[in-house]
Formats: C-alpha cells, structure tokens, sequence
C-alpha cells in the first residue's frame, strides 16, 4: 500500500511539473537563478543517489563487490560507451567479484 | 529492471514507467523505497528530480506552440531525451515531428523494457548474486556524468556526495538524498558571492577552479564552513 502512494505520489508530481512547463506563460520562469538551479537540482539528487547506493549497506558504510562494478562503469563511461553498455559494465564487474569470493 | 530486487510488484514497476515515465525519478523512488524510506519523502526525492522537466516544457512550448487541449496529452512525453531531439530541428514541423516521433518511440521501448526486465529478473530469482543491484548506481552515474560540464556542477555533486553520505547515520533513509539537494543552492550562493567580491579576477579565477575540479567538493565544503 505504501508503494502505491510513493507511485501515486511521484506520477502526479512530475506530470505536474511536465505540464506547468508547457502551460505557464514564458517569463514566469525564465530568470536566470531559477534556471541554474534546476539544472544543478539533478545533479545533486544524482550524485548523492550514485554515492548512497554504492556505499550504504543499510546505515552503515560498507565496501563491497558493488564498488569495483561502479568503477568498471566509471571507465566505461571515461571512454564514452553508451548507457547500457556502462550498466552492463557494472553488474558484469559486479556479479564477476562475488563469484570470486568478493 | 532495477526494481525487481527491492520488492515492487511487476504491476507496480510497470505503473512507474507508464505514469510517471522519467527515468531518474523512476529509478530514484525505487532506491529509496528499497532502502526503506517513508513513501513521501521517496515520492519527494523523485519529485525534485523531474523538476528539470518544468524548464524543458518553457523551451518546447515556444517551440512547439501546441494549441492548449494537446499540450496535457505532449506534457507526458517532456524529458530529456524528446527535448534534446527537438530542440535540434531546424524548423517547426521538424520539431514537432521530431518530439512526437521520439515521445512515442521512448514511450513503448521503455514500458516494453520495463516489463520484459520485470519478467527477466523474476526468472532470475537472486538478483544480488547476478550482481543487479550495481545497475541502480551505474544508472545514476551514466545519467549524471553528461551534466558534469563546469566546476559549479562538479561542486555541487562533491559537496552532495559528502552531505548524502555523512547524513546518512543520523538521519532516516530517504532524507540524507533531499538533504543533499542542498548542494545546489548552497554553490550558487557561493559563486554568486564570490562573482560579488571579485569581478575583475573571474577569469583566473576560473581557470585555477578548473585545474582544481577534483577537490572541487571539499573546496565547497571548506568555504561553507567558514
């Protein structure tokens, strides 16, 4: 049940916000602060997102095979190789440093 | 894809991708609740994600000039992806062709993806030991990388990367992620001010910014602190 009011929640929230774009009249928006910080707004949320995930086990710090799986998807992406091409990189890594007893 | 390790149905997995259809948010809202995170403070974490699309509609709506019943049926298909292909036509009808083209394209591969990786992942069983719980990460990091253009947005993702994981044992999962998003303003306030004090030297200052991305987060951290 909680699952669907987080879904709910967040399909309202975006349309919402797809659609204020379109609807709202051209000026409303457009100073330049409000801009930079819509752009830098995702690159915050992702970078702490990429962070949490590789690292937190829980609320503990905790390395594991996930790191070196990140890493091989960091080099992927270094040298510009498409999208799935880097998550495959990860979970190849990934699943390859378990197996060998990571 | 990533959802099937964390404990949503194939229904609501498939619901995700075909109402709230932007992937960082999708995949965001799908960590946090895996994490454990309060449903609102997941809800709002991939709400703060899709923000971006507001200021895409500013730009496409000029483009495009849809008549008023249409842009509620366009303004599901406004992300980056359709954006990025729209803003390259040249003339109007490319435009609108090249966005309804790509939304609709985006549109059916990502929900077909969706619920063949569903099913794929439940045939599967253990997706940890498959090593599927790096694609969640790598997800971000593939997304986030392209935006990492100047020294304010490697700041910002620095200094989100220390607030994301030094939060993190003091406060519930889910808040550490909207605690970073803090990052962003705090920078901007910082740049403003240092743009304020020291006009003339902008330029050196830049280039010695640049040379210096690396400890680009702690710079931000240390004059915050001060």
């Amino acid at each position: 049940m909680n699952t669907w009011i987080a879904i709910g929640a967040t399909a309202v929230g975006c349309y919402a916000v797809k659609l204020a774009g379109l609807l709202v009249p051209a000026g409303a928006l457009e100073r330049p602060l409000v801009r930079r910080l819509a752009a830098l707004l995702p690159v915050a949320l992702l970078a702490a997102l990429t962070a949490q995930q590789t690292f937190p086990d829980g609320h503990t710090l905790v390395l594991d095979a996930r790191v070196a799986g990140l890493g091989a998807a960091a080099v992927a992406l270094v040298l510009r190789a498409p999208f799935l091409l880097v998550v495959a990189a990860a979970v190849l890594v990934t699943a390859g440093v378990r197996a060998m007893g990571g | 894809m990533t959802s099937a390790g964390s404990g949503l149905t194939l229904l609501q997995t498939c619901a995700l991708s075909l109402l709230v259809f932007t992937g960082a948010s999708q995949f965001a809202l799908v960590g946090a609740l895996a994490a454990g995170g309060n449903p609102l403070t997941a809800a709002a974490g991939a709400f703060f994600l899709g923000v971006r699309n507001a200021f895409y509609g500013l730009r496409l709506s000029q483009l495009l000039a849809l008549p008023r019943a249409v842009r509620p049926f366009a303004a599901q298909w406004v992300i980056d992806e359709t954006t990025a292909v729209a803003l390259a036509q040249p003339t109007r009808r490319a435009t609108r062709i090249g966005f309804a083209v790509t939304g609709l394209s985006l549109y059916i591969l990502w929900n077909l993806t969706t619920l063949l990786g569903q099913l794929g992942a439940q045939a599967i069983g253990d997706t940890a030991a498959w090593g599927l719980d790096a694609a969640g990460p790598a997800v971000f990091l593939a997304l986030l990388a392209p935006m990492l253009k100047t020294t304010t947005e490697r700041a910002v993702a620095g200094l989100a990367v220390l607030l994301g994981l030094g939060l993190l044992p003091v406060l519930p999962a889910g808040v550490p992620v909207l605690a970073a998003a803090l990052a962003a303003p705090a920078v901007l306030c910082l740049e403003g001010r240092r743009r304020g004090t020291s006009r003339g030297h902008a330029r050196v200052d830049d280039a010695s910014d640049a040379e210096g991305s690396a400890a680009g987060g702690s710079d931000a951290e240390g004059e915050e602190a001060r």
